[in-house]
C-alpha cells in the first residue's frame, strides 16, 4: 500500500490539535506506521529535475512498481520529493533504506529498476554516478562526495519528504518547535533564543534577525511577519528548492516569529516565475490549516496566525523590503529611503518584519537545539551554515549547503568537482547582479565564504548565488550584463541609479563593440563610485559592484577591448574570429554537423574552414570540437 | 478555471469572468489589485483595456494607477501575444552558455524584437530572468515545456515545426 493512502486515512481520521499533546500523539502514531527501513523511491521534482522530466519519471516509477506488485516481497513507496540537490545529473533518483543514488535516469529505465534493483536486488551500473576521471561508479548516496561534504542543517528535510504530504513533515519533526514556544516559551525567550544563535539574515545584508524582530517587537499597533521569497539574483534557486521541498519549515519558521512579535497576519511573497513554490505553499497552508498548526486558536493555545501566498509580477526590485510592502499592498513597488524603519512602518504603515527564506527555515532548529548549538557551525562573525546554488563552468551544479566560513577551494572543487573540458577558472561571481567578481586562482581561492570576508574584497554574500566562471568568460561583457539587467530593473525614480547605471551600460556596450576609448575606464569608476554613493535603495548602493570589482581585478581585460580591440576570452563578437587549425583538425565533419549557420565547409578527414561571413559566432563548433582544433583569433 | 484560450485578436472581454476574479478569487480586495490583474492576463495572454476599465470601477482604484502598475511590472502585457509563447532565459547561468546569441538569433529568423509578436500571431518572444533551472541552461521554455540545454539547432527546429503545422 502506498503511505501516501495511508496518511491521508490517518489524517481523516484527525481534526484539529487542539493541544500539543494531540500533535505529538498524532506524531507518535504516525512514526510507529512508518517502518524507516521500508524500501522507498524517491524521486526528485524539483524544478531543476522536472525541466528535465522527473515527473514522467515519477509516474512510470509508480507504474512500473504496481505492475509488478505480485513479484515484489515489500511494496515499496514511490515517493515525489523536492530537490535532491544534485541538478546537473537529473533526473535523480534515491532507493531507500540502501540510500543508493541513480542518476540521469528516464522513464524508460523504470522498469529495469524495478525488475533488478527492487527484486533482483543488483545495481543498474549504467545509471550510477561515476565523479569526473574516476574509474569506479559510486552507488551510495553517501559516499558520492558532492553530498558527503555538506552539512544539512537547512535542506535536513528537502529531497526527503513530501512536500505536498504534511504527515510526512510531521514524521520528521515538523511543529514540533512551535510546540514547543508556544507551551514552554515567552516571547522575550523565542527572541532571546534567537539572538543568541547569532542567526543573520540570509537575504544578503547579513542583519542580525533577532535583533530586527526584538525592535519590531517592541513598536506598537498591529504587526506584520512578512517572507520575501522574491530570489530575484538571476542564477539563484536554493530559496526556491526550500518552499518547493521543505513548505513547512518555512511556515513553522513564521509562525514562530508570529509569535515572538505578537504578529497574527503573515504573508509569504512569491515570484511569479516560481509555479511549483507557489502551488507547493499554498497546498501547505491549507494543511496546516485543517490541522490547527496555522490559523485560528493553534494548538488551541489561542494564538492566531493567518498566512496567505502573494505572487510578484516580475520585478527584480520588489525584492528589496519597502518595495516588496509596497507590492503587497497592490502598488507599484518603489523603494523608499532608508530612514523609515519596516519595522517601525512597513505594510500598511504598521511595524512589518521581512525576512528571507532560508532565515526562517533555520529557526525551528535553533528552537529545538538552542542557539549556543547553532552557533557551533560557521565563524565567529557568522554563524550557521549558508545554501549556495552553484551554478555556471562546474562540473556539480546544484545546491550546496556548507557552514559559514568554508572555502571558495572546498566550495568549487571538493564539492562542485572543478571545471569542466580542462578549463582554467578565471573568477566566482556571487552577490547577485549587484555583487562582484572574485578573481582566481590569483588569490582568493582560499578565501572562507562569510559576510565580512566578501564585503572585505568588493562582493557581498547576497542570497546565495554562485557563479563560477572559466577562461572563457569575458568580464567586460559580464559586467555589461549585469548594467542592463539592473537598467532594465532600476525602478528609476532617483537620478543616481537610473542616470549612472544608463551611462555605464553606453560606455560598457562600446567596449564590448570594439568602440572604447583611452579614459573610458577611469570614467567608468568615477560614474560606479557616484552611483553607488548617492543612490536611494540597496539596488543602486551596490549597482556598480560588478563593474568596479572587475575593473580592480581584471584591468588587463579592459584594456584589451579598448586598446587592442580584442576580446581575449573570445565573447565579444566584433572583437575575434573563429579559425580551424588545419594541423589540429582531423575531418571528422562534427563541426560542420553542428553549425546552425551552414558556416563549416570541408571534405571528410580533410581539414575544414569557416566562412567568416556566414559564421554566427554560436559557439556550437567551439564546444563541439574533441580534438581542440577550434581557435579563437 | 476554464481552459486558457489563446487569443489572437483583441477578444470579446467576458465581464462576469472578470467579475468572478474580483468578487470570488479575491474578495474585492484592492490590495489583491496585482493578482487580480496576472489571473485576467492568463486568461486573455494580455490585460484588454475594457477589463481594466471595469477593474478600475469595481474596485474604485484610479484607471492611472491601474496602468502603472500594468507598465511597472515586467509580466504585464498591454498589447496581444502570439499563439505560441517562446521564453528564452536571460539569467546569468543562461547568459553565460550563450543565451544572448540565442535570444538575437530567433529575433532574426522570426524578425520580430525580444517582447514582440510575428504579423502572423504565431510567435511571441519573451526573455525573462532566470527560471531557477540553471543546471540545465540555458534553458528554452515553449508554450510551457522546458528545453533544457537549448542550441541555435533545437530552436531552429521548434520554430520550423511550429511553422509547418
Ligand atoms: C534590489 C534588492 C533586491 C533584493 N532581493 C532580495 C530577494 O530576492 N530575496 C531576499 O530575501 N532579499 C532580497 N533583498 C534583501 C531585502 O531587502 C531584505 O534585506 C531581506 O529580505 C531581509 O531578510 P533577512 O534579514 O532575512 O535577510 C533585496 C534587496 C535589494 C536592495
Ligand atoms: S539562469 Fe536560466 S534558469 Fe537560472
Amino acid at each position: 500500500m502506498n503511505t501516501a493512502t495511508s496518511a491521508a486515512a490517518v489524517l481523516s481520521g484527525v481534526k484539529r490539535f487542539v493541544g500539543g499533546q494531540e500533535l505529538e500523539q498524532h506524531r507518535q502514531a504516525l512514526i510507529d506506521r512508518t517502518d524507516p527501513n521500508a524500501p522507498r523511491i524517491l524521486v526528485c521534482c524539483g524544478t531543476g529535475c522536472k525541466a528535465v522530466g522527473s515527473l514522467d519519471l515519477l509516474e512510470t516509477m509508480q507504474n512500473s512498481v504496481a505492475a509488478s506488485g505480485a513479484a515484489i516481497k515489500v511494496m515499496p513507496e514511490v515517493k515525489r520529493t523536492g530537490c535532491h540537490g544534485f541538478c546537473s545529473r537529473g533526473p535523480l533518483l534515491t532507493l531507500q533504506p540502501e540510500g543508493l543514488f541513480y542518476q540521469r535516469v528516464k522513464p524508460e529505465d523504470a522498469e529495469e529498476i524495478v525488475k533488478q534493483t527492487v527484486i533482483g536486488g543488483e545495481l543498474v551500473k549504467r545509471l550510477l554516478y561515476k565523479p569526473q576521471g574516476a574509474k569506479e561508479s559510486i552507488a551510495k548516496v553517501g559516499d558520492i562526495p558532492f553530498f558527503a561534504k555538506q552539512t544539512k542543517l537547512v535542506l535536513k528535510r528537502v529531497g526527503r519528504i513530501d512536500p505536498f504530504d504534511i504527515n510526512d513533515s510531521l514524521v520528521h519533526g515538523a511543529y514540533k518547535a512551535l510546540n514547543k514556544v508556544l507551551n514552554e516559551m515567552s516571547p522575550d525567550q523565542v527572541i532571546e533564543e534567537i539572538k543568541n544563535s547569532k542567526l543573520r539574515g540570509r537575504g544578503g545584508a547579513g542583519f542580525p534577525t533577532g535583533l530586527k524582530w526584538e525592535s519590531c517587537s517592541r513598536q506598537p499597533g498591529r504587526h506584520y511577519v512578512i517572507c520575501n521569497g522574491d530570489e530575484g539574483d538571476p542564477g539563484a534557486f536554493m530559496d526556491a528548492s526550500v518552499m518547493e521541498g521543505d513548505p513547512h519549515a518555512v511556515l513553522e519558521g513564521m509562525a514562530i516569529a508570529a509569535y515572538a512579535m505578537g504578529s497574527d497576519r503573515g504573508f509569504l511573497y512569491v515570484r511569479m516565475e516560481y509555479p511549483l513554490a507557489v502551488q507547493t505553499l499554498t497546498r501547505a497552508i491549507r494543511q496546516a490549516e485543517e490541522l490547527g498548526l496555522i490559523g485560528d486558536n493553534i494548538l488551541g493555545t489561542g494564538f492566531k496566525f493567518k498566512v496567505s501566498v502573494s505572487t510578484g509580477a516580475g520585478a527584480f526590485v520588489c525584492g528589496e523590503s519597502s518595495a516588496l510592502m509596497s507590492s503587497l499592498e497592490g502598488k507599484v513597488g518603489r523603494p523608499r529611503p532608508k530612514y523609515i524603519r519596516s519595522t517601525e512602518k512597513g505594510f500598511r504603515d504598521s511595524p512589518s518584519n521581512l525576512n528571507n527564506v532560508e532565515t526562517y527555515a533555520n529557526v525551528p532548529e535553533i528552537i529545538l537545539r538552542g542557539g549556543a548549538w547553532y552557533t557551533g557551525y560557521g565563524t565567529e562573525r557568522s554563524a550557521g551554515t549558508k545554501v549556495f546554488s552553484l551554478t555556471g563552468n562546474v562540473h556539480n551544479v546544484g545546491l550546496v549547503e556548507v557552514p559559514m566560513g568554508t572555502s571558495l577551494r572546498e566550495i568549487v572543487y571538493g564539492i562542485g568537482g572543478g571545471i569542466p573540458n580542462k578549463k582554467e577558472l578565471k573568477a566566482v561571481q556571487t552577490g547577485g547582479p549587484s555583487g562582484g567578481c572574485i578573481p582566481i586562482p590569483k588569490k582568493f581561492l582560499d578565501i572562507n565564504v562569510g559576510f565580512g570576508k566578501l564585503a572585505e574584497i568588493g562582493s557581498m554574500m547576497g542570497s546565495g548565488g554562485m557563479i563560477v566562471m572559466d577562461e572563457n568568460i569575458c568580464m567586460v561583457e559580464v559586467s555589461r550584463y549585469f548594467i542592463n539587467f539592473l537598467v532594465e530593473e532600476s525602478c528609476g525614480q532617483c537620478t543616481p541609479c537610473r542616470e549612472g547605471l544608463t551611462r555605464m551600460k553606453d560606455i560598457l556596450t562600446r567596449l564590448t563593440l570594439g568602440e572604447g576609448r583611452e579614459g573610458d575606464v577611469e570614467l567608468l569608476e568615477e560614474i560606479g563610485k557616484f552611483t553607488n554613493s548617492f543612490s536611494l535603495c540597496g539596488l543602486g548602493t551596490s549597482a556598480a559592484n560588478p563593474v568596479l570589482s572587475t575593473i580592480k581585478y581584471f584591468r588587463e581585460e579592459y584594456d584589451a577591448h579598448i586598446r587592442d580591440k580584442k576580446c581575449p576570452a573570445g565573447v565579444c563578437k566584433p572583437l575575434y574570429y573563429y579559425e580551424i587549425d588545419p594541423e589540429k583538425c582531423t575531418g571528422c565533419g562534427l563541426c560542420r554537423a553542428k553549425c546552425p549557420a551552414k558556416a563549416v565547409a570541408g571534405e571528410k578527414k580533410k581539414p575544414h574552414t569557416i566562412d567568416q561571413e556566414l559564421c554566427i559566432k554560436c559557439m556550437e563548433c567551439y564546444k563541439n570540437c574533441k580534438f581542440d582544433s577550434i581557435k579563437i583569433m | 478555471m476554464p481552459e486558457a484560450e489563446v487569443m489572437c485578436q483583441e477578444p470579446e472581454v467576458d465581464f462576469t469572468l472578470i467579475d468572478r476574479i474580483i468578487r470570488d478569487d479575491f474578495n474585492g480586495n484592492r490590495e489583491a489589485m496585482i493578482m487580480m490583474m496576472q489571473a485576467i492576463q492568463r486568461h486573455y495572454h494580455f490585460l484588454p483595456e475594457p477589463a481594466l476599465h471595469y477593474l478600475s470601477q469595481a474596485i474604485s482604484v484610479p484607471l492611472t494607477k491601474i496602468y502603472e502598475v500594468a507598465t511597472f511590472y515586467a509580466s504585464f502585457s498591454l498589447i496581444p501575444k502570439g499563439k505560441h509563447i517562446l521564453h528564452v532565459c536571460t539569467g546569468t547561468a543562461c547568459h553565460l552558455k550563450g543565451s544572448g546569441g540565442m535570444v538575437k538569433h530567433i529575433a532574426g529568423k522570426l524578425g520580430i524584437a525580444p517582447g514582440g509578436t510575428t504579423a502572423d500571431k504565431k510567435f511571441t518572444l519573451e526573455t525573462v530572468n532566470c527560471l531557477g533551472a540553471c543546471a540545465v541552461s540555458p534553458v528554452v521554455v515553449l508554450d510551457e515545456k522546458y528545453h533544457p540545454k537549448a542550441t541555435v539547432g533545437l530552436l531552429n527546429e521548434l520554430i520550423d515545426q511550429v511553422n509547418a503545422e
